[in-house]
């Protein structure tokens, strides 16, 4: 290692403008620069509070024939890209051929040489990539996902000089299968059951379905490695067993190679569950490390016997680090890990207060946390958004594994069922995640089933709704109408 | 990922073992020499080492050093040398033998750091690593490029033991020579014959991926890292915020501004930055006010990140280290018992600051020049990082502030260049004192406690 000591010339050390005085917002608490009476102008601070994941928007280019599960992982990738704070949205182009076409009759709408049907579609083309632009400029999205099936050249290299005349990154997501069964799988889990087919039974559909892929096979011409070196693209072959990646040019689409390589198909179940009554809980008070209540431990007695009589194969259990989670997993008789990340939201200065408490020492920052629920940040503590970027490893290990047991608290439950059912940021801190309910989520088609389990051991309410007044001059009474009871 | 496995009855300082995978991960490096192989494993190694996976390479070559005590040129590796095929397949077998003894003895991960250019040779180890009960993920670098070859040769060839004796051209030739004794029976990863083993084939230094049965956790993970190493030079500039206000009162963390001597520091961090003349410099601070005053001072953009927060002290937040002596002496002797692992009540660990940082390092592995501007006990999970640093040495680095150090990569390690910037500051670095016992007395606790206020 090499030392020196910095000499500097004595002169010219002044600055154009004392740049040191900072002043912390109030919902987000950042520090910003104090610029006077007007107080701080976010828009020209030099510092950005959220890590810079890209510059430009990208858009995202699915390839693949029909039944390869590009729609399926179009929405899931967008719904992880919402989650994270990275504003996503899907440009399904079968949709707007639906509402150009209305009624469809048959696969002969998609094949090659019918002139007037190619017209529409590619009309259609025209049309999304239009709704793209105005998703980028007009709507602050930054991230496009373009659901097609995009299986010719010609197509792409359209989309590509489309996109670097706007200024747009272009990312290639190509799903590769060979695997009869898989595809019979797909046509029946998402294709039969769609608009195109709502008068048909299903052996119809599914034969028509398959005529449909043909139309397309013809022509397909797959991502090549010499020809499109120059690209920037993903393969994923026979759904993740094998992939290939070329050019990621930057975090985002580091980060969507990733999650891609980490999710799977096979069905398996995840269950949400709160700890069991706490001792806080029963005194409203909010945070805190306490152990259970007795109610709590007859309900994670009850858990227990729920998770045996469900004869899951292979449970995975997670908890906290906090006792009230590990209390109730140890009634459980089975292995289970602690996740640090899974932690109860940090309240800060608020930990163990009630909101009687909170009201009477802190009214404008209950105020301020009714105003925006997500964002809020509790003084020397965190926010929901916070939360959510904390629990992002969580998430991804619960990509890569098949059932798991989630034993968390009210906030974080609420993060993690946002993902899982594609809440957005406002609806996230006010989803019903009561004490003693198992939720058991099970992916099926594009979405998740949802089993609301009431184990049938009383428990406080420790949910509360927005108030209807949020301004910081409000009555205290205004302030605590929502408040559940407690003791 | 650093989470505690519990047994029946949780107790408070619960195992810390990492349960990521179950049975221990053998990595099989592949591919011709100059092909970055050992690059890969030592910084593979560093990683996963400082995530908390212990881990550690097993080089071939130096085994082959060990044995043949000296090199005399290229023909040692010609594959009709049988002599020379011998002493290389039983250098091997030493070293698998090592690998199994270090897997057993607590290793959660070895890499095997070889050509293993032959399918025989990957076939040998493949029925290894099935009878003991491991793992096994390749990792083969396929490159083609003949400047890359040079450039590598250049930066860690010629400097290797077997060529002390020879000059520059001399040891370029038979280096050179030595590759083409391998060309011939080189087989590469097969799509087909190979698509039951797991792999990543990194070609060309990263500009193309071909990932193949990626098994479990680790293996994604390391699949993520090498994904996002690059080798475009480039230097990493570690600071501090400038001198605190609770700094100059001897008190730990808090959300304080700078002292008169903090913004000191800032004005010259800006001179000394402007100077360095850096090309796209990114510039990073956590988002406690010290920081940012210090980035606002630089005058450049500059992103926050939450992530580089200082180490929460919990109920020891804003104390000086004689009122935690006071009020909290178990858990004040208890630190120094463990520096690394412990946790202050209702705070964290440097453990837990290392799992924190990790998307922090992701990120860093991922951009070019950065500025990060940050904090004490940030500062020294970063270092021990760059710099290969155990978990034992960590949590005592010196990172005074200050003084800046630019870390720049330079063959298998990192230059480290220190610069102070002569702005006068408290020394905010306490030793670990010699009675670390819960029965000290107050005075041996507070004996390596440094001046303040």
């Amino acid at each position: 290692m090499t030392l020196s000591v910095w000499a500097l010339p004595s002169a010219d050390m002044t600055t154009a403008q004392e740049k040191n005085e900072l002043t912390q917002t109030p919902l987000l608490k950042i520090w910003v620069p104090w610029l006077g009476m007007g107080g701080c102008k976010l828009s020209c601070r030099r510092g950005s509070s959220v890590p810079q994941l890209t510059n430009s928007p990208t858009l995202i280019v699915m390839v693949g024939l029909p039944a390869r599960g590009k729609t399926y992982i179009s929405k899931k990738l967008s719904r992880y890209l919402n989650w994270i704070g990275v504003p996503t949205k899907v440009f399904n182009l079968g949709q707007y051929r639906r509402e150009a076409v209305q009624s469809y009759k048959n696969f002969e709408f998609f094949r090659p040489d019918n002139e007037e049907a190619m017209q529409i579609r590619r009309a259609c083309a025209t049309n999304a990539l239009k709704d793209v632009v105005i998703y980028f400029s007009k709507d602050h999205g930054q991230v496009a996902v373009f659901d097609a099936t995009n299986t010719t050249r010609e197509r792409r290299i359209s989309i590509v000089s489309f996109s670097k005349e706007k200024g747009y990154k272009v990312f290639f997501v190509e799903s590769i299968c060979d695997d009869p069964d898989i595809i019979a799988q797909n046509i029946t889990e998402v294709k039969v059951s769609s608009p195109d087919y709502v008068n048909c039974d299903k052996d119809e559909a599914q034969a028509d379905f398959l005529k449909r892929i043909e139309c397309y096979k013809q022509s397909y011409v797959p991502l090549d490695d010499e020809k499109d070196r120059h690209l920037s693209y993903i393969k994923i072959f026979n759904v993740g067993s094998r992939y290939l990646v070329n050019r990621v040019q930057d975090h985002i689409q580091s980060r969507i190679v990733y999650y891609l390589m980490n999710i799977h198909v096979t069905p398996r179940s995840i269950f949400l569950s709160r700890h069991g009554e706490s001792e806080l809980n029963l005194l409203g008070r909010i945070g805190g490390d306490s152990g259970l209540s007795p109610r709590g431990h007859k309900y994670a007695t009850a858990l227990g016997g729920f998770i045996k009589g469900q004869h899951i194969k292979d449970l995975k259990v997670w908890t906290s680090h906090m006792k009230r989670t590990i209390q109730t997993a140890e009634h459980l008789g089975i292995p289970y890990e602690q996740w640090k990340a899974l932690n109860e939201i940090d309240a800060g200065v608020c930990e163990e207060l009630t909101y009687e408490d909170i009201q009477e020492n802190h009214p404008e920052e209950f105020a301020l946390r009714d105003q925006d629920k997500y964002r809020y940040r509790y003084p020397n503590g965190e926010s929901y958004e916070d939360l959510v970027h904390r629990l992002e490893p969580v998430i991804m290990e619960l990509e890569r594994q098949e059932n798991v047991l989630v034993v968390c608290h009210q906030a974080v439950m609420r993060c993690l069922l946002a993902y899982l059912l594609d809440k957005t940021s406002d609806e996230l801190p006010y989803l019903k995640c009561p004490l003693h309910t198992v939720l058991k989520l099970t992916p099926v088609a594009y979405g998740c089933r949802v089993e609301h389990i009431c184990l049938n051991i009383e428990a406080v309410n420790t949910h509360r709704e927005r108030p209807g007044n949020v301004d910081v001059t409000r009555d205290p009474e205004e302030a605590l109408k929502t408040i559940p009871e407690h003791f | 990922m650093m989470r505690g496995c519990s047994r029946s009855k949780s107790t408070q300082n619960l195992d810390r073992t990492v349960c990521m995978t179950n049975c221990p991960t053998l990595i099989v490096t592949v591919g011709l020499p100059a092909r970055g192989k050992t690059y890969i494993s030592k910084k593979l190694t560093r990683y996963l080492n400082w995530i908390g996976v212990p881990t550690r390479e097993f080089n071939v070559g130096q085994y082959r050093r060990e044995c043949l005590k000296i090199y005399k040129s290229f023909e040692f590796f010609r594959p009709d040398n049988e002599e020379g095929l011998k002493i290389r397949q039983q250098c091997a077998s030493a070293a698998l033998n090592d690998v199994r003894q270090y897997l057993a003895d607590g290793g959660q991960v070895a890499v095997f750091d070889a050509t293993n250019t032959t399918r025989e040779r990957r076939e040998t180890i493949t029925v290894f690593a099935e009878q003991n009960g491991f793992k096994v993920f390749f990792v083969e670098s396929v490159c083609e490029d003949p400047e890359v070859i040079a450039e590598n040769i250049v930066q860690v060839k010629l400097g290797s033991p077997d060529y002390t004796n020879c000059n520059t051209e001399e040891a370029m030739e038979d280096f050179k020579k030595r590759i083409k004794c391998y060309e011939n029976s080189y087989e590469t990863l097969d799509e087909v014959l190979d698509r039951h083993l797991s792999y990543i084939k990194i070609m060309d230094v990263g500009r193309r991926y071909l990932v193949n049965q990626v098994q479990d956790h680790i293996q994604s993970r390391i699949v993520y890292y090498l994904m996002n190493i690059h080798i475009t030079p480039r230097s990493i500039y570690l600071c501090r915020h400038g001198e605190s206000d609770l700094n100059v009162k001897g008190c730990i963390g808090g959300d304080s501004g700078l002292s008169p001597r903090g913004k000191e520091f800032a004005k010259y961090l800006r001179q000394f930055i402007q100077s360095q003349e850096i090309s796209d410099l990114k510039v990073w601070t956590s988002q406690m006010k010290r920081t940012i005053q210090t980035a606002e001072a630089v005058s450049v953009p500059y992103e926050q990140w939450k992530a580089l927060n200082e180490i929460d002290a919990g109920v020891c937040e804003e104390m000086m280290y004689e009122e935690i002596q006071q009020h909290y002496p178990l858990e004040f002797a208890m630190r120094d018992q463990d520096k690394y692992r412990y946790r202050y009540p209702k705070g964290e660990s440097y453990e837990d600051l290392v799992q924190r940082l990790e998307p922090v390092i992701m990120e860093l592995e991922r951009q070019e020049n950065v500025l990060v501007i940050c904090h004490q006990a940030v500062m020294r999970c970063l270092l021990a990082y760059f710099l290969d640093k155990t978990a034992e040495e960590l949590p005592y680095l010196k990172c005074p502030l200050h003084t800046v150090l630019k870390l720049t990569p330079v063959a298998y390690g990192c230059k480290v260049e220190s610069i102070y910037l002569n702005v006068d500051a408290v020394n905010t670095h306490r030793e670990r004192p010699e009675n670390v016992e819960v029965s000290r007395m107050a005075e041996e606790a507070l004996l390596t406690v440094p001046a303040h206020q």
